[in-house]
């Protein structure tokens, strides 16, 4: 909780300028790859878990602890080397692992696998997976499942009992009042704890890659990632072709040309609070804090460190930093106070706050 | 000798008072644990079979009252203050919790499926259920009474210890966790963070099942668990060579570093199955009740550590199958009662107080002269019936060849182990077959896995001498009182089943009982779930291939089994080769032959599934 509230105080109020420019967050960048003991520099996504770190990489599980790398791969237990997503359940210390071959949950050395074959998994390639109280819910390739820890009992939801048009469930966010699931091509699916109903969002201009209604709805269908702030209530949405937040009745929605993204290629939004979030493009890792915008990445030019910041009236200042995430390719992220962990295709980073 | 007149003196006491206050007519109480205050003065008995927890003076002998609690009650511990005493109610799900002063239960706290023993931390806040059919422990907030989560512990988690510091819960389990199919069963000692209130550690117990209770040592640098090593991946034909059961204790902790496994048994015989443990607080000795032996089996620490510490690490881990080894740390067996349980010490360590189950008494061990001195009988009907005869000789292991096991070593407390045997001399790798349980067996003939037993006057008798026990086995009397038990086993309450079925469920039960495809064309009776799976226990009684039958199978014949809790027994199939109930459509039904299910969607197996959970 004072984690938390520290991480909130120091993003919050980031407007006030510094010689004209936003004063945004800064960052010591350190970066991990296979020759300092990460399994592999493919990392699909990150978790931060008190003093653990969770690596998800293409080649095993790894966990940053005191200082080590320890590698967790299928002659450990692992249910597929290829790990797509880590959700740490920080009520038990469990950690739930999405591969491509299944679900895993690890408990204090422990692996306990859930297959299409061995459990009532819908699919064994997982994409994503969330925790919420006893339950545990799954995004695969053939719909969304959700296991109940002290009954065992699955749940499958897809084109037969949700308004789920397409099945590539690509992420999943659960709180306590709201689910939700990117739906690879079929928008975003939200499902209501209390009332156990389902409801869905989708771009109101079809499939199509153009943007004719913007800010009238989701901005597209293919949708990667989804955040929920639940005290705010406010959606955050990352898709291939832009994002989206919603307050649950107005949409507003982020492009390249109109915002600081650098990219509209989005793996992952995962909000701060209602006004700040940190996106994972393909063209670095971007920061919005309400108003002004921030990427950090090494450059695509010159590969130099370099940290961009965009106020709210559109400028753009380029500023040179000693460090930056290990790769412009970032696939997602997670915090640990003042800190920030970000998955690239080149290595994990670690970005400790400066100011 | 002033001592050994009181105790006469005060079992004469007892027993007058066992008379004044009688158990529920017609009940026997079936002690199963024991606990003693910290003063010494009073000792609490939990008798499962009558449901309620005995109290006794330890000064006059008497009792002072009983308490009712829930539904077969399976352990109780006392608060750190002991004003509190918890009991596991493992049929009613819930755990009482009863004052001490008052001896009457204030309030009913909750737990998972089937709490087998709830422990408090050090500071009284919170309290740890281990929940047996749900595989986790409850942490139960003792201030609300409400429970906050569940950890996932070992498959059938079953009893609790706490380290003399407080900051570390033990957890065993009684089932091998679920494994590949014919790997050497794991078991676990799962070790819960208590401040935390997470699993901090898992010690791997190779080899192991049926571990039952564990205990640390006042110091807290030695852990032990009493435990069997069943070695069910050879054929069971040698039995003269210790190669059925192993009866073992694992040690762990500052005193032995890796798990150490021990043990207890002789190269001509065994003491089976282990089960309660209590070490002096000077850990000179520690005190193993073996249930089927009717013995306490009493180790020398300081001679046991000493022999470890001479070994190398290999010669440790070859320690556990070397049946010569407890000479160097057994000094005593102690006979007790019948199917000795739960025992206790008392606080000056002078004596040691055991439970017999079976035999409805408490034997009073003088731990210096390590003889039984008095019991404290629990009351109880006058009479066996010729159930509660065959109960004892189920828990008996004195048939087998040098003692070495009985029925309740692979049917643990009457239900299974969880593990697929190789059973008779049939050469190696032929006819595996996955233990049943026992519960609701009575009206299901035939009998093993392939129907050749007409009855269970054949399955238990000629058959459990001839390919079992290797000795002279029951006289037709014995062997009548033991079936009578068999078919008196009750059926433990079905979890999944409460009043209306939901909705999964429901739609479960259409698919179980559908006669035609999802394309309407019919399936024959043959492969319809409710045809060969019919009537009150889910079984036709007949033999079928459904398909499931392996090269090592010498028939693909299988008798149809009843369904009645199967949600329990995993693994599954005659042989145990499915891990899970999905595994069963899943993996080793490709040609619908074991019921029509390739149609089904995955969520729709998912419905079947759930209602065969309510069977």
């Amino acid at each position: 909780m004072r984690t938390i509230l520290t991480l909130l105080l120091v993003l919050a109020p980031a407007a006030a300028a510094t010689g004209g420019r936003p004063d945004m967050p800064t960052y010591r960048w350190e970066n991990f790859t296979t020759e300092n003991g990460l399994p592999d520099n493919h990392v699909f996504n990150v978790a931060v878990d008190g003093k653990r770190v969770w690596a998800a990489t293409e080649n095993g599980l790894g966990l940053y602890e005191n200082g080590k790398w320890k590698v967790y791969r299928p002659e450990d237990g692992l249910t597929h080397r290829a790990v797509l997503y880590v959700a740490p359940d920080k009520r038990t210390g469990d950690v739930w692992i999405a591969t491509m071959g299944g679900l895993s949950r690890f408990s204090a050395g422990r692996f306990d696998t859930y297959t299409q074959l061995t459990s009532g998994l819908a699919n064994d390639v997982v994409y994503g997976v969330a925790v919420q109280g006893d339950d545990v819910w799954v995004a695969t390739a053939a719909g969304g499942s959700r296991l109940n820890t002290r009954t065992g009992q699955w749940s499958l939801f897809n084109e037969r009992n949700t308004p789920m048009y397409e099945i590539w469930t690509y992420a999943v966010n659960a709180t306590p009042s709201k689910v939700y699931y990117a739906v690879w091509g079929g928008g975003v699916l939200e499902y209501d704890v209390k009332t156990e109903r389902w409801k869905d969002y989708n771009d109101p201009d079809g499939e199509t890659e153009m943007v004719l209604y913007k800010d009238q709805g989701l901005i597209h269908e293919i949708t990667t990632s989804v955040s929920y702030m639940e005290k705010e209530k406010i959606l955050w949405v990352a898709t291939y072709f832009g994002a989206s937040r919603y307050d649950g009745r107005n949409w507003k929605n982020f492009l390249e040309k109109d915002s600081g993204l650098p990219s509209n290629f989005l793996n992952q939004v995962k909000g701060v609070d209602g006004n700040h979030a940190w996106f994972s493009t393909d063209k670095g890792l971007a920061y919005y804090d309400g108003e002004n915008w921030a990427v950090y990445r090494p450059a695509l030019d010159t590969h130099k460190p370099e940290m961009l910041v965009r106020d709210a009236a559109g400028n753009v200042t380029r500023v040179e930093t000693a460090t930056a995430p290990a790769h412009h390719y970032v696939l997602g992220v997670d915090f640990d106070g003042d800190d920030i962990w970000v998955a690239t295709a080149k290595g994990l980073s670690h970005g400790i706050r400066m100011k | 000798m002033r001592g050994g007149a009181f105790l006469l003196a005060a079992n004469a006491v007892a027993a007058l008072a066992a008379m004044a206050s009688e158990p529920p007519a017609a009940r026997y109480p079936s002690p199963i644990e024991l606990v003693i205050s910290p003063d010494g003065s009073r000792l609490y008995a939990l008798c499962e079979g009558t449901d309620e927890v005995v109290t006794y003076d330890l000064g006059s002998g008497r009792i002072l009252h009983r308490t009712p609690v829930g539904r077969v009650p399976k352990s109780l511990a006392l608060s750190p203050d002991a004003k509190h005493l918890y009991v596991a109610n493992s049929w009613s799900d819930t755990i009482s919790d009863l004052d001490t002063s008052s001896l009457q239960v204030v309030r009913t706290l909750p737990a998972g499926f089937e709490p087998n023993a709830a422990i408090s931390d050090r500071e009284g806040r919170f309290l740890f259920v281990a929940n047996r059919l749900s595989n986790d422990v409850s942490v139960v907030d003792l201030a609300s009474g409400l429970e906050s989560k569940r950890l996932l512990a070992g498959r059938g988690a079953a009893y609790l210890t706490l380290s003399p510091d407080g900051s570390r819960i033990y957890c065993t389990h009684i089932y091998p966790n679920i494994a590949k199919f014919r790997a050497t069963p794991e078991s676990e000692i799962t070790v819960i963070d208590a401040a935390r209130q997470v699993v901090a550690e898992r010690y791997r117990l190779h080899n192991a099942a049926g571990v039952f209770h564990v205990a640390v040592s006042a110091d807290g640098r030695l852990g032990m668990a009493a435990q069997m090593r069943p070695k069910n991946l050879v054929p069971l034909a040698h039995v003269e060579h210790g190669w059925v059961i192993g009866n073992s204790i694992s040690l762990f902790g500052e005193d032995v570093g890796e798990v150490v496994q021990i043990s207890i048994d002789e190269l001509d015989r065994y003491y089976t199955p282990p089960f309660a443990i209590a070490m002096a607080r000077d850990k000179s000795v520690a005190y193993v009740s073996t249930t089927g032996s009717d013995s306490v089996t009493v180790i020398d620490i300081g001679r046991l550590l000493a022999l470890i510490r001479t070994l190398s690490p290999a010669e440790r881990r070859a320690l556990a199958n070397d049946l010569s080894a407890s000479a160097n740390y057994v000094v005593a067996r102690v006979p007790v009662g019948h199917g000795p349980k739960g025992l206790t010490l008392s606080p000056d360590g002078k004596r040691l107080y055991v439970a017999n189950r079976t035999g409805d008494t408490i034997s009073v061990i003088d731990t210096a002269a390590r003889r039984v001195v008095s019991d404290l009988s629990l009351g109880g009907p006058a009479t066996l019936t010729p159930e509660r005869r065959g109960e004892r000789l189920f828990f008996n292991a004195g048939f087998a060849f040098h003692g070495h096991f009985g029925c309740a070593n692979c049917h643990i407390e009457a239900t299974f182990d969880g593990l697929s045997w190789d059973l008779e001399p049939d050469g190696f790798g032929k006819d595996y077959v996955d233990n049943r349980l026992l519960e609701d067996v009575a009206d299901t003939a035939p009998f093993k896995w392939n129907g050749a037993n007409p009855n269970l006057e054949t399955e238990c008798g000629p058959r459990t001498e001839k390919f079992f026990y290797r000795s002279e086995s029951y006289d037709g009397w014995q062997l009548n009182d033991l079936v009578s038990f068999i078919k008196s086993i009750p059926l433990r309450p079905n979890r999944y089943r409460n009043g209306e079925l939901t909705p999964a469920q429901e739609r479960g039960k259409v698919i179980f009982e559908r006669t035609r495809r999802k394309n309407g064309t019919p399936i024959p009776a043959k492969n319809q779930c409710a045809v060969c799976h019919s009537g009150p226990h889910y079984t036709n009684q007949q033999l079928a291939d459904v398909g499931t039958g392996k090269p090592t199978d010498r028939s693909p014949l299988i008798d149809t089994p009843q369904l009645t809790n199967v949600v329990l027994t995993g693994p599954y199939l005659h042989d145990g080769s499915a891990r899970s109930l999905e595994e069963i459509w899943t993996v080793f039904n490709p040609q619908d032959t074991h019921g029509v299910t390739n149609d089904l969607q995955k969520d729709e197996l998912n419905d079947l599934i759930e209602y065969l959970k309510t069977l």
